[in-house]
């Protein structure tokens, strides 16, 4: 436990790591995430742990790769670009079940995108990012308070099921400075339990140990059993948060920074009388579904709100299936949420009146994005017209 | 009474190698066995293999082993190093592996002077891919992806790592050997002895580069590809040590 005091999202996220008992960490500068590296930078070695500058972002999850095959509690921060250059490391962190923690403070995309915060990666995120049949767990705080206090259960989640688990933030949440607490006391690693799996040089005689990615013959059953650890998962461990659920007509549906924005549209809707409801998904993937299907049932319309052209509200769909229409609130591409367009949006789902917000039921016949598109241009990248 | 002139270092696992007739790749584990034998390290050897003909290596060294990603050994060792201080790392890499697709990691575990022991086996071709163009591969040299041989005005000429490496403040030690004949295989076990005794006194980046021959990709016969390590790869990859700072 600690002290309130205010602190900058990356900051917290950094100390909060250290907190937890990361001992190595390896990055590589990007924008809006270069506070944690240089935090690590500052603060690592008192720690007693290893901070490494990366020649790349690649290097960085590599490097990553081969401090976790040691059992060391091992991160990686970076933002969207970084972290698709990170996927290859990611996938094979996931084939050798080794645990991480791996966070990416989202910016705006696609390819060098903005530097402004975004909510973009969501399926790079929940649908593996790299190659093969695999996930990690991702974790999606929507404050500084969370942003210090996840590391820790992403660390107890990445060991105990071993695998990667990702903290998805954003730009706005890295760079925002609130009063925030630690909710548990810095962790000694050395006093955590070894690893029977890890590579180490204290032998004493056991048979030696492989961390490795090449499965050959046995790869079925090696992703069929990890198969098994995902079920669980998504039984188990699904995480979110509910405000003004018990009784409301619409249910809004963010995570991360959009649902701060989806907080002030059910505080508003509560003064004028309407019963608008928020569910957060706190952990992404797995995805809290069965909880969503359930307020489904008692809700005239969903709305998912992100900052994205729509990848959550994919999930939403997939959870509620017919039980209620669903309709998309999109900021892409780094769009900043705002209360009472939200509320607008609830007001207009609960009134069928739909325009300007995409209904996934009627999908087939076109849908609208809150963002205005010029369609004035004619065929992009036409040769012939000269369109440079 | 019967006494062992010669067996396999305790370093070294029972499991058969897979490499073909006449690779060098079984040579330079076995001289990697005796140095961690003689060295008395072996507890505390933990190997990186790689992507490529020696993916499997790690199953043949009886320390733990990590093996990932193409390219990435010199940064995994990293990892595992920083985390360990006290171990003693070793990441083992092809041509393509080391001097194509993970050139940056190679030349910046240089740059940080990572106390890491590299062995680079050059043998000019991608061999489990089944024989295309290496970074290595000499002019005229021909590979499924250069059929009628490298040609300079389309592929650039090979690169020597060793000399390149050298520019580097970080790299410590750097020799390239070969594995041709019994004079060259025991210097070439010197040189690798040498390169993890400088991890073990805390040197820093250590690499030894090994001309390796390759008959299969090379479609030679063991005697043809010997040959061809003497008479072609020599002259462009000749043998020496490019830098030697252990002593400093």
């Amino acid at each position: 436990m600690s002290q309130k005091t205010l602190r900058k999202g990356n900051e917290a996220l950094a100390e909060g790591a250290i907190r937890a008992g990361a001992r190595f960490f390896a990055g590589y500068p990007i924008t809006p995430q270069n506070e944690v590296p240089e935090y690590m930078a500052a603060y690592m070695a008192d720690a007693g742990g290893a901070f490494v500058q990366a020649e790349s972002e690649i290097a960085a999850i590599n490097m990553v790769y081969g401090a976790a095959a040691t059992g060391t509690r091992s991160m990686t921060s970076s933002s969207s670009p970084g972290i698709s250059l990170k996927q290859e490391g990611i996938t094979y962190l996931a084939s050798a079940d080794l645990p991480c923690l791996i966070v990416n403070v989202m910016r705006g995309g696609p390819g060098l995108g903005s530097i402004g915060g975004a909510q973009g990666d969501y399926f790079q995120a929940t649908r593996g990012g790299g190659n093969g049949d695999y996930h990690i767990i991702v974790l999606a705080p929507n404050s500084v308070e969370e942003l210090g206090n996840f590391p820790k259960l992403g660390f107890e989640l990445a060991e105990k099921y071993r695998m990667p688990c990702m903290i998805l933030a954003d730009g706005i949440l890295g760079q925002m400075m609130e009063s925030m607490a630690f909710n548990f006391d810095p962790i000694d690693p050395n006093k955590l339990g070894k690893f029977d799996w890890a590579v180490d040089i204290e032998k004493n005689g056991r048979p030696k140990r492989k961390v490795f990615s090449y499965k050959g013959d046995n790869l079925i059953a090696d992703v069929t059993e990890r198969a098994k650890r995902y079920g669980l998962i998504e039984k188990t461990e699904a995480r979110y948060e509910e405000r003004n659920t018990a009784d409301c007509d619409v249910l809004l549906v963010a995570y991360g920074l959009s649902s701060r924005a989806c907080l002030e549209a059910v505080n508003h809707a509560k003064e004028q009388g309407i019963k608008v409801g928020l569910f957060r998904p706190i952990t992404l993937w797995p995805f809290p579904s069965k909880r969503l299907l359930e307020l489904a049932g008692k809700v005239k319309a969903i709305v998912a709100v992100e900052q994205s052209l729509g990848q959550m509200v994919q999930d939403v769909k997939l959870a509620v299936g017919d039980k209620a229409p669903v309709y998309l609130k999109a900021y892409p591409a780094g769009g900043q949420p705002e209360g009472a367009a939200i509320l607008a949006a609830a007001q207009a789902a609960l009134n069928g009146k739909t325009d300007g917000l995409f209904d996934l039921q009627r999908h087939a016949e076109g849908f609208s994005y809150e963002c205005k598109r010029d369609l004035s241009l004619g065929v992009q990248g036409d040769r012939k017209g000269g369109n440079k | 009474m019967s006494t062992i002139l010669a067996q396999k270092p305790k370093s070294m696992t029972d499991v058969p190698m897979h490499y073909c007739p006449g690779c060098g790749h079984g040579i330079v584990h076995r001289l990697m066995g005796e140095a961690f034998d003689e060295l008395n390290i072996a507890a505390r050897v933990i190997g990186v293999a790689p992507v490529g003909c020696a993916v499997f290596a790690d199953d043949y060294f009886a320390c733990d082993m990590v093996q990932g990603a193409h390219g990435r050994g010199p940064a995994i060792a990293t990892g595992i190093k920083r985390s360990k201080p006290n171990a003693i790392v070793f990441s083992y890499q092809g041509d393509g592996d080391l001097a194509s697709i993970g050139m940056a990691e190679i030349v910046h575990a240089a740059v940080r002077s990572e106390n890491i022991t590299v062995i680079f086996i050059n043998n000019a071709i991608y061999g489990m891919t089944g024989g295309q163009m290496a970074p290595t591969t000499l002019v005229g040299q021909i590979a499924t992806t250069a059929p009628k041989g490298r040609d300079p005005k389309l592929q650039g000429w090979p690169i020597n790592m060793c000399e390149m490496l050298s520019q580097i403040t970080g790299a410590k030690y750097l020799e390239r050997v070969a594995v041709d004949t019994p004079q060259h295989v025991m210097a070439a076990k010197k040189a690798i002895k040498k390169a993890f005794e400088n991890q073990v006194k805390g040197v820093g980046f250590s690499m030894v580069e090994v001309i390796s021959q390759c008959p299969t990709n090379w479609h030679a016969n063991v005697e043809q590809a010997l040959e061809f390590v003497r008479t072609q790869m020599m002259p462009q990859y000749p043998l020496g040590v490019f830098k030697d700072e252990g002593a400093n």
